[in-house]
Order: structure tokens, then sequence, then C-alpha cells
């Protein structure tokens, strides 16, 4: 169980390695993989800079991976979130899920995304044509998240 | 108290943190807001509309109903945009 908040690149395929080495009792391995977009509604994105809060986001992140692992039968996770400033294609975010399973391990990491983006004390400042502007948090954002909540613990066993 | 200040709130302040002394009939986060904006046309226009702030007491969700007390870490920021 890690979280990792860093300002440098992640090597997709290093870290599944280093999260699975040596593990037989790993079946499936879910991955989601955050990308910055070029565009943002009709605006065209040159770079964005992220903010967050140390300490806090640590703290948010450790507990949603927490929510997790009662949730679902998971052997591993892992969460890396990036800040500073970024270019369209650079990577953001990684979850990582890993169970016996798939269900558990698709499952809890669209649950992690989804959590992550409405708890995790990010600001994306993006950078356009127009000037520099502090992107609004979604109200699909919210929903994505609560729809969790009808989604009774160990749903996935 | 330690007030932090993150993204647009941060910009209107001209601040990332600040420690202050608030008057000890402030005893919660919403006491706090409206003595804060007495600090200054940046403090006032960045805590103009708590609709649109978030608030952390010591790194946890909090609300504007939330007590506070003198060694407390309190953050102010817009709603969260990551992932």
């Amino acid at each position: 169980m890690t979280v990792k908040v860093q300002r440098e690149d992640f090597d997709v395929g290093a870290e599944i390695a280093a999260l699975t080495a040596g593990r037989s009792d790993i079946g499936g391995v879910a991955t989601f993989l955050g990308l910055v977009r070029d565009i943002a509604g009709d605006e065209e994105i040159s770079a964005m800079t992220l903010e967050h809060y140390p300490g806090m986001t640590e703290k948010m992140l450790a507990d949603i991976e927490a929510q997790a692992l009662v949730r679902w039968p998971l052997d591993e996770t892992l969460i890396i979130h990036r800040y500073g400033r970024l270019e369209p294609g650079d990577r953001i975010v990684l979850v990582v899920t890993a169970s016996a399973h798939r269900k558990a391990a698709l499952e809890s990491c669209e649950f992690l995304i989804d959590w992550l983006k409405t708890r995790a004390p990010f600001w994306k400042l993006e950078e356009t044509g127009q000037g520099e502007h502090w992107v609004e948090a979604r109200e699909s954002d919210d929903e994505a998240a609560t729809r969790w909540n009808k989604t009774p613990a160990k749903a996935a066993q | 108290m330690k007030i932090l200040y993150f993204a647009f709130l941060r910009q209107r302040t001209g601040l990332g943190e600040e420690t202050v002394n608030a008057p000890d009939e402030i005893q919660d986060v919403a006491g706090l807001v409206e003595w804060l904006k007495t600090r200054g046309p940046g403090h006032a226009e960045a805590l103009r509309d708590v609709s649109a702030i978030r608030v952390a007491v010591n790194q946890e969700f909090a609300g504007m109903d939330t007590a506070i007390a003198a060694n407390d870490e309190i953050a102010f920021f817009p709603p969260v945009t990551g992932g």
C-alpha cells in the first residue's frame, strides 16, 4: 500500500513490475493512468501547474487507499500523483491495484481515481492563449464519487 | 493559529500561509473567516464567497461550524481538481 506525491515523472511498467515482483498470489493488476490533455472545453491548453497541500495530500491518499482495502480484497495498491508544471501528454496520476481476481482490481482502481478526484487536495492552473485560469471542480466528478457510497463493502468478494 | 491558502485564495491574499492570533471570542471557522476578511482587501476578496471555498482543520475536511483552537492549522482552498 503505497502513496507517492512527486514532481518527477514515473515509469508505469517499472512501477507495476516493482509492485508484483516475487508475488505469485496476485492474479490481476488494474491501472489507471491520467495524462494532461491539450483541450479543455473549446480552449487549447499549453500547460498546467498542479498545486497541492503537502501533508494533507499524503494523508487523504492514504485514507482513500484504506477505504479501498475495506471494500475489496486487495494484495497491493499504488497511487502516484505529480505536482508542478506539466505539458500536454505528460503523465499526471497513476493508480494501480492488484488482487487475486480481476473484478476486485478493476472496481477498486475506478473507485480510487473517482475518490481521489473529489478528496485529494490538488488544484490545476491551466495556461491557455487567453491567459491562466484555475480549473473548476465538475459536478460529474462528485456524482462519480458518491455513487460508490451505494456499494456495500466487500462487494467483489 | 496557522492559516494556509491554496490556489485562487493564495493568489488573492498574496500569502501561502500566515500565523495569526485570532481574538478569543472566535470559536469556529465561520467566525474566523469573518475576522480574516478584515485583514485587508485581498483577504476580503479571497474569502468573499464562502460557497466557493472548502476548509480543512488540521488536515481534515471541515465545515463552517467546525470548532477551532489556538494551535490549529486551518486551510482555505477551492473545491479540489486533481486526478
